[in-house]
C-alpha cells in the first residue's frame, strides 16, 4: 500500500522560484507471510498465506491440499467393505464416526437395518470418540495459546480412550469397526465394566482440567472477543456442530434428526452466546460432559444379541461356521473378494460428527463398487471462514482462531 | 415432506420432484439455479440457510456428462433437499456464492476435480489438487494412478515430476459374473407359467 501526497507548492510556484514537486511517498508496511505448511500451530499442512498490516492481519488465503490422497476417487475403485478403513485416515482424530457416515449410507441403500447390540455400541464408540477428539482438540489449542500442562494431561486420558478403541476393533486410531450391517465383532468380555468404571472417574478429569483453562486470565485473554462469528453468518458459511451452538443456533443432529440410539438417550445439547473462540472452547467442554452421560445411559440399556445383520452376503460368517459349513465358506470367499452388490440409488448421509456434520453422499448403480463417494468434510466449511473470520485480528489471534474450529487436514484436503 | 414437495415444485425451473430412500430430491434446470437457491433460502416455508454439500458427478455416457448436487438443509425448520442440475464440459453453471458464501470452496472444488466451470465465481483456482496440476482427478476417464509422480531427485537437489512408471499393470477386475449378470435366462418363461 502506498499513499502519495502532493502537496499544492507547485501551481503557486513563480518562475524564478524553481523547485522539484514536492511529493513524498509514504510506504505503509504491508507484506506477506507464508503461516505453515510445517507450523505447529497450523494443525496439520494448512498453507495460509497472510497478507498483513504490521501485526494484523488484512488478509487470509489458505492453500489446502497438501494432504490431498484422493480417497473418493479410491472409493470409487473399491468394493463397500474395502471403502471403510479409508473413513478411518480422514478425520484420524475420530474415526468412527466417520466410519458411521458410511455404514449408514450403505445401510440405507442396502435396506438394512444394524441389531440393537450393534446399534448400542456405535452410539457408546460414537461419543467416546467424540471424547477422544474434543480431548484432543482442547489440549492442543490450549498448547497452541501457550498452556502445556493440558495436553500431558489430556494425552493420559486419550491413552485410556484409545484402549477401550483397541479392545473393541484391535486398533488404536484407524479402527475400521463400524461396517455396513453392524460392527466387526462384539466387544470383548469385561470391556463394558472398564468403560464403566472409566465413565465415572471421567467427570473429576474435565473438572480438573477445567481449573487449568476456564477461569484462566491468559486463557480469556486469548480467547474471548476473538473470532466472533454471529449465527447469521455461521449458517451462511456452513457451520455445524460445536462451532455453529457457539454462535447461539441450537442445532444437533443427535437431537433434531437423530439417527441409531440417540433418540432413546437423555442427554442435553451445549447451545453458547457470543461466537467467539471462549464459546467455541465451552461447548467441546460441555459435550464430553454429556458424552460421559450418554455412555454411562448405553452401557445400562445395552443387552447381549448379535452384532451384525445376520446375512452372510453382508456380513462375514462365524470362523466355526466356515470350519464346518462349505456355504459359510463361499460366502467368506464371496464377500472378501467381490463384496456385496448394492442396488442403484443415492443417498445423503450424515452423522453428528465430533467437529460436525459429517456427510457422505454415495451414488450406487448397482455393481459391488460405489459409483461416488462424496465426503462432506466438516471443516472444509469451517477453515473457509477464516479469511473472515481473522480479517483485523492480530497474527497471534489467528493461531487462536484455527485452533477454536478444530481443523484436521486429513478430512478437509481427503 | 409432502408440503415441502409441492412448495418446492411449484418453484420456477424445478423440473421434477422425488423421494428417495426418504429423501427429497428436485432436479432443476441448470440456468436458473441461482434464482431458485434463491427463492429456496428465502422462502418463509422452506428456509434453506445452509448449504451443507456440493457434489460433482460425471456420467461420461450422458450427452450432459456432470450432475451437480446441491444438498441444503434448513436449520429452523428442520428439513434436507438435494438439488440436481446436469451440464456438460463447456457449459458453466451460475454460481451461488452470493448466497452462500460458503459455496465459493465447493465450487472451487468441482472445478478442481471435474472441470465444471461456474460463471460468476470470482475465485475459480483449483483448490485440492497441486499447484500446476493438469487434468480433472474425478472425471471417470482420468486413471486413478494419474500421470505423473514425483520424487526428489538428488543431483538437482529439488523434487522433480515424471511420467509415472507401474512396476506392476494396474489391474480392474470385472466382478460382473455371467450368471448373475444374465437377470433373465433362457427359460425362466416356463417357471412364470401356472
Amino acid at each position: 500500500m502506498s499513499l502519495t501526497t502532493s502537496s499544492d507548492v507547485i501551481g503557486k510556484a513563480t518562475p524564478d522560484q524553481v523547485m522539484a514537486p514536492a511529493t513524498k511517498t509514504v510506504e505503509i508496511d504491508s507484506h506477506s507471510i507464508n503461516f505453515g505448511p510445517q507450523h505447529p500451530a497450523a494443525h496439520g499442512v494448512l498453507r495460509l498465506i497472510l497478507e498483513m498490516d504490521g501485526e494484523v492481519v488484512e488478509r487470509a488465503d489458505p492453500h489446502i491440499g497438501l494432504l490431498h490422497r484422493g480417497t473418493e476417487k479410491l472409493i470409487e475403485y473399491k468394493s463397500y467393505i474395502q471403502a471403510v478403513p479409508y473413513f478411518d485416515r480422514l478425520d484420524y482424530v475420530s474415526p468412527m464416526c466417520q466410519e458411521h457416515a458410511f455404514a449408514l449410507a450403505t445401510e440405507k441403500l442396502l435396506g438394512i437395518e444394524a441389531p440393537e447390540r450393534a446399534k448400542w455400541i456405535r452410539t457408546l464408540f460414537s461419543e467416546i470418540t467424540r471424547i477422544l477428539n474434543h480431548l484432543l482438540n482442547v489440549t492442543t489449542y490450549a498448547l497452541d495459546v501457550g498452556a502445556i500442562t493440558p495436553s500431558l494431561w489430556g494425552f493420559e486420558e486419550r491413552e485410556t480412550l484409545m484402549e477401550f478403541h483397541e479392545a473393541a476393533s484391535g486398533a488404536r486410531l484407524h479402527a475400521n469397526y463400524f461396517r455396513p450391517g453392524g460392527v466387526a465383532k462384539d466387544l470383548p468380555a469385561g470391556l463394558e465394566d472398564k468403560i464403566a468404571a472409566w465413565a465415572s472417574t471421567f467427570p473429576k478429569f474435565i473438572d480438573d482440567l477445567e481449573t487449568l483453562l476456564t477461569n484462566n486470565r491468559i486463557w480469556k485473554q486469548r480467547l474471548v472477543d476473538i473470532g466472533i462469528v454471529p449465527a447469521e453468518m455461521a449458517l451462511a458459511w456452513g457451520f455445524t456442530g460445536p462451532c455453529l451452538r457457539a454462535s447461539g443456533v441450537p442445532w444437533d443432529l443427535r437431537k433434531s434428526q437423530p439417527y441409531e440410539m440417540y433418540d432413546q438417550l437423555d442427554f442435553k445439547i451445549a447451545v453458547g452466546r457470543n461466537g467467539d473462540c471462549y464459546d467455541r472452547y465451552l461447548m467441546r467442554i460441555g459435550e464430553m460432559r454429556e458424552s460421559v452421560k450418554m455412555i454411562q445411559q448405553c452401557l445400562a440399556k445395552m443387552k447381549p444379541g448379535p452384532v451384525k445383520v445376520q446375512d452372510n452376503k453382508i456380513t462375514p460368517p462365524t470362523r466355526a461356521a466356515m470350519k464346518q459349513s462349505m456355504e459359510a465358506l463361499i460366502h467368506h470367499f464371496k464377500l472378501y473378494t467381490e463384496g456385496f452388490h448394492v442396488p442403484a440409488g443415492a443417498t445423503y448421509t450424515a452423522v453428528e460428527a465430533p467437529k460436525g456434520e459429517f456427510g457422505v453422499y454415495l451414488v450406487a448403480d448397482g455393481s459391488n463398487r460405489p459409483y461416488r463417494c462424496k465426503i462432506r468434510a466438516t471443516g472444509f466449511a469451517h477453515l473457509q471462514a477464516i479469511e473472515v473470520m481473522s480479517k483485523r485480528h492480530m497474527l497471534a489471534d489467528a493461531v487462536a482462531i484455527i485452533g477454536s474450529l478444530d481443523i484436521v487436514f486429513g478430512e478437509i484436503d481427503r | 415432506m409432502a408440503d415441502i414437495a409441492e412448495i418446492i415444485a411449484a418453484l420456477p425451473s424445478v423440473t421434477k420432484v422425488e423421494l428417495e430412500h426418504g429423501e427429497l430430491v428436485a432436479h432443476a434446470d441448470r440456468a436458473g439455479i441461482a434464482t431458485l437457491c434463491e427463492a429456496l433460502r428465502d422462502h418463509p416455508e422452506l428456509r434453506f440457510e445452509q448449504m451443507m454439500d456440493l457434489a460433482g458427478l460425471d456420467w461420461p455416457q450422458r450427452e450432459d456428462r456432470f450432475q451437480i448436487v446441491y444438498n441444503l438443509l434448513s436449520v429452523s425448520l428442520n428439513h434436507r433437499v438435494r438439488v440436481i442440475i446436469t451440464t456438460d464440459e463447456v457449459v458453466p453453471v451460475p454460481s451461488v456464492h452470493t448466497i452462500w458464501p460458503v459455496a465459493t470452496w465447493w465450487e472451487r472444488e468441482a472445478w478442481d476435480m471435474f472441470g465444471i466451470a461456474f460463471s460468476g465465481q470470482p475465485d475459480l483456482r483449483r483448490i485440492l489438487t497441486d499447484y500446476g496440476f493438469e487434468g480433472h482427478p474425478l472425471r471417470k476417464d482420468f486413471p486413478l494412478t494419474g500421470y505423473v509422480e514425483v520424487r526428489y531427485d538428488e543431483e538437482r537437489k529439488s523434487v522433480v515430476y515424471e511420467p509415472v512408471k507401474l512396476t506392476q499393470d494396474f489391474r480392474n477386475f470385472d466382478f460382473v459374473s455371467p450368471w448373475e449378470a444374465m437377470t433373465t435366462l433362457p427359460g425362466d418363461e416356463k417357471a412364470k407359467r401356472v
